[in-house]
């Protein structure tokens, strides 16, 4: 039972991290309808800048939480700033392309961003440092839910829940929901449209380097390519809820990290991804809009 | 009020409006009439800055506004309500309403505004906390009217909004039209497929054929123009 419910808090944290990145994906794809390729970066750049302030910090000597905090923001808008430029660079001229031509842009974008990191950073794995502290009312539980599990998931679940609050009770959310349902519309009730497209890249972007923050501080060593596997992951789990759609993100997300927990500690370790994306492979043959997705219906 | 002078727009390669010109005077109902394709929704989309006229000038209260971005018209108090509505389907009727007021910041003077909307159409009021989508194509039609109604716009840009509706429905949202031009003072740029409705609400009409301009006049002597009759009222 002890074993269940480790497997169980794994699977949460997992789900948890993949929601974070899985948010980005959805958001970007029900505004734009683009699959933002290079959204694993996002989650990449912001380890590697969490990574750079928080070493820093260190040296000041700042108690660790203040450390955590500081270093999300840092990663946060730094990885903001990335989203915002590329959305600007690479997406925003392709606007009225045929479809495949910003698909293409994001990848272009994706090997542009891990390469930068490679010859700017390193390409080894470089240790990070440990930022959540050993929480003591823990240690009886030791074996079933670690201090950065239980911060994982604690952290979130409120962005998450902020988030959640922004887009369904701000004027800004509601202009974001006006502008993924129609473009054309929120243009003539005088809705700036780039400015909201700008926004939702640099609110996904910053979700995503705070999942990238937070596991790198539970793994304990980050590269240049981590992006790109966690980008996968999530991107499934998107697709698995149904892309476009925020609710079937966070739960798409959950399914897929509690099947790869169970089925790695049930069944075997080595198929990890196999189970992942087998899962994927199931849910699109039965349900091919994903788990909270509507049906697409061509608009005429 | 507003004036088009020689306006050409035109999608890529395909010209749409050719020397397009024509004004709307304060407190008037325009309408402009043609067959379909004849250019009167890309007339519109000019106005609105959707597609920016190629060639040619667009004066609104004696200042060019030719190429500004929709945002700034709406600002400038220029609203459209477009074919087929565009209501938010997944947003509540409320939110519709709230998106009509997205660039105002008086907030009291919005939720008056909103009031009276509901007060105007009661059945708005009933289905606020309804999404958008689930209302009938009547119900829609005052939604998106009620919408383009919070930007507190001076001059409405409505265009077919009889399409799809129920003969009854189409008389009642008229009379609706003529109470917000005669009591709101809001000046109207009226398109319309049913010419024959459209002629009786305005005060004078343009026949847009082809992209130009071919005939204008007041709505009453349109409507005894045999032509007239003959091309668009069905006589």
């Amino acid at each position: 039972m002890e074993y269940f419910f480790e497997l169980l808090f794994s699977g949460l944290t997992r789900g948890s991290i993949y929601a974070l990145i899985a948010l980005g994906y959805t958001m970007v794809y029900g505004i734009i309808g683009l699959i933002n390729f290079a959204h694993g970066e996002m989650y990449m750049i912001g380890a590697f800048t969490a990574l750079i302030v928080s070493s820093v910090l260190t040296i000041y000597g700042l108690p660790l939480p203040a450390i955590l905090v500081l270093t999300a923001l840092a990663a946060a808008v730094w990885a903001g700033a990335y989203g915002f430029t590329v959305e600007r660079l690479a997406y925003r001229p392709l606007r009225n392309a045929p479809r495949l031509a910003p698909l293409i842009s994001a990848i272009g974008m994706s090997i542009f961003l891990q390469n930068y990191v490679l010859l700017a950073q390193t390409p080894d794995f470089v240790p990070f440092p440990t930022l959540i502290p050993e929480f003591a009312f823990l240690e009886p539980y030791g074996g079933i839910v670690g201090s950065s599990d239980l911060v994982i998931l604690a952290v979130s679940t409120l962005v998450m829940a902020a988030l959640t609050l922004l887009i369904k009770y701000t004027r800004i959310g509601k202009a974001m929901r006006a502008t993924a349902q129609d473009q054309k519309m929120a243009l003539l009730v005088g809705i700036n449209v780039d400015r909201i497209i700008s926004l939702t890249f640099v609110v996904g972007s910053a979700l995503a380097a705070i999942g990238g923050l937070l596991i790198a501080s539970h793994i304990g060593q980050i590269n240049f390519a981590i992006g790109f596997l966690a980008g996968i992951k999530a991107f499934t789990a998107a697709v698995l809820g149904g892309i476009g759609s925020i609710p079937g993100a966070v739960l798409g997300s959950f399914v897929l990290g509690l099947t790869e927990a169970f089925a790695t500690g049930y069944v075997s370790s080595d198929y990890e991804d196999v189970f992942a994306f087998s899962l994927l492979v199931l849910i699109l043959i039965f349900r091919p809009a994903g788990l909270l997705g509507k049906a697409a219906v061509e608009k005429v | 009020m507003l004036e088009l002078r020689a306006i050409d727009a035109a999608y890529g390669h395909i010209q749409a409006l050719r020397q397009v010109s024509l004004r709307v005077d304060r407190g008037e109902i325009v309408t402009l009439i043609g067959a379909n394709g004849a250019g009167k929704t890309t007339t519109l989309m000019a106005i609105s800055g959707l597609v920016p006229p190629c060639r040619g000038e667009i004066l609104f209260e004696g200042r060019p506004v030719g190429g500004l971005p929709p945002e700034a018209l709406v600002r400038l108090g220029i609203c459209q309500v477009p074919e087929g509505r565009h209501v938010f389907p997944d947003l509540t009727v409320a939110e519709n309403l709230d998106m009509g007021a997205f660039l105002r910041r008086d907030r009291r003077q919005v939720a008056a505004d909103r009031e009276h909307l509901y007060n105007l159409f009661p059945v708005l009021k009933q289905r606020r906390h309804q999404p958008g989508g689930t209302l009938s194509g009547g119900e829609q039609q005052m939604l998106a009217i009620s919408r383009a109604l919070m930007t507190r716009p001076r001059l409405l840009l409505l265009d077919e909004p009889s399409m799809g509706l129920a003969p009854l429905m189409t008389r009642h949202l008229f009379e609706i039209i003529i109470k917000i031009n005669k009591e709101q003072q809001r000046t109207i740029l009226l398109v319309e497929q049913n010419a024959n409705l459209a002629l009786q609400v305005a005060d004078r009409g343009y026949v847009l054929e082809n992209g130009r301009i071919v005939m204008h006049d007041t709505a009453a002597a349109l409507r005894r123009n045999p032509d007239i009759q003959k091309a668009y009222l069905g006589i």
